[in-house]
């Protein structure tokens, strides 16, 4: 009798779990702007701006998310994508408290991280994101 | 290696009716039956996946990248051990947080797609830098 309540509650804990995923997952948040350098990034910087995604071999919507920056950078001149294998920079891992992977960095033309999304962006957030890092554009 | 989704997602529903039984029945066999379906997955053998593959015969529109599920499934597998374990010896609250574990993640496969076990994989690295995981083609 025990195990059904289990199974209920576990069922309606990952339904919940589930809603809330599918609601946040890929949403496109401010941040506090800390400041990532070439050195850090292992790369230059882009021109205008840099979209940094953090990868593991782990990771499934890591390939769709490479696809859809890949576009973007495309699309959008002076923007670069830098994708980071999050297990050999564990070191930026920590210091940026990047949980999951794919989480995507937008940063400025100075390296300054504006907008953070855990799982993967839709590509309409990601323009609008980036609209917002580069104002002249 | 690439994987059928459709395939995962079928394995991820029989998987959860599996668990959801094994609680509600008590019966350490049949948890048994599923560690041994985890390790073949594990292993890239799933057993649920070829049932799939005997039923359906269409090939997938899109396949992806077969190492974050074999992962998942090895994650399945630490739980399913450690539930079995709990079955075994009588350590019942063991044996239903352990199955309940599994199940929560097989449910959210199934429902909604998500991979558990595969964004386990960064949490896990952050706590063990150390710990180089072996990634098999």
């Amino acid at each position: 009798m025990t195990g059904l309540w289990v199974v209920l509650a576990t069922l309606a804990l990952g339904t919940l779990i589930g809603v809330i995923r599918l609601r946040r997952d890929g949403r496109v948040r401010d941040t506090d702007g800390e400041r990532l350098s070439a050195a850090d990034l292992g790369s230059g910087l882009g021109e205008r701006a840099t979209l940094v995604q953090f990868s593991t071999a782990f990771c499934q919507p890591c390939r769709a998310t490479r696809r859809i920056l890949a576009d973007v950078s495309e699309l959008v001149p002076g923007v670069s994508h830098v994708e980071i294998d999050a297990e050999s920079r564990l070191d930026l891992v920590r210091r940026l408290e990047i949980m999951r992977t794919p989480t995507v960095l937008v940063l400025d033309r100075a390296g300054v991280i504006v907008k953070k999304a855990a799982g993967q962006p839709r590509k309409a957030d990601v323009l609008a994101a980036l609209a917002a890092a580069v104002p002249e554009s | 290696m690439r994987a059928d989704p459709r395939a995962l997602r079928f394995g991820a529903a029989i998987t959860t009716l599996v668990l959801a039984s094994v609680l509600v029945t008590g019966s350490s066999w049949l948890l048994a039956a599923q560690t041994v379906v985890f390790a073949l997955g594990a292993a890239w053998r799933s057993p649920y996946a070829m049932l799939f593959k005997a039923l359906v015969r269409s090939a997938p529109k899109e396949t992806e990248d077969a190492r974050p599920p074999r992962f998942a499934q090895g994650v399945g597998l630490v739980f399913a051990v450690v539930g079995l374990a709990g079955y075994l010896t009588g350590i019942t609250p063991l044996a239903l947080v352990a199955t309940a574990a599994a199940l929560l993640a097989a449910f959210l496969n199934a429902a909604f797609g998500f991979c558990l076990g595969c964004e386990m994989y960064l949490l896990i690295r952050r706590l063990l830098p150390a710990a180089k995981m072996e990634v098999s083609q």
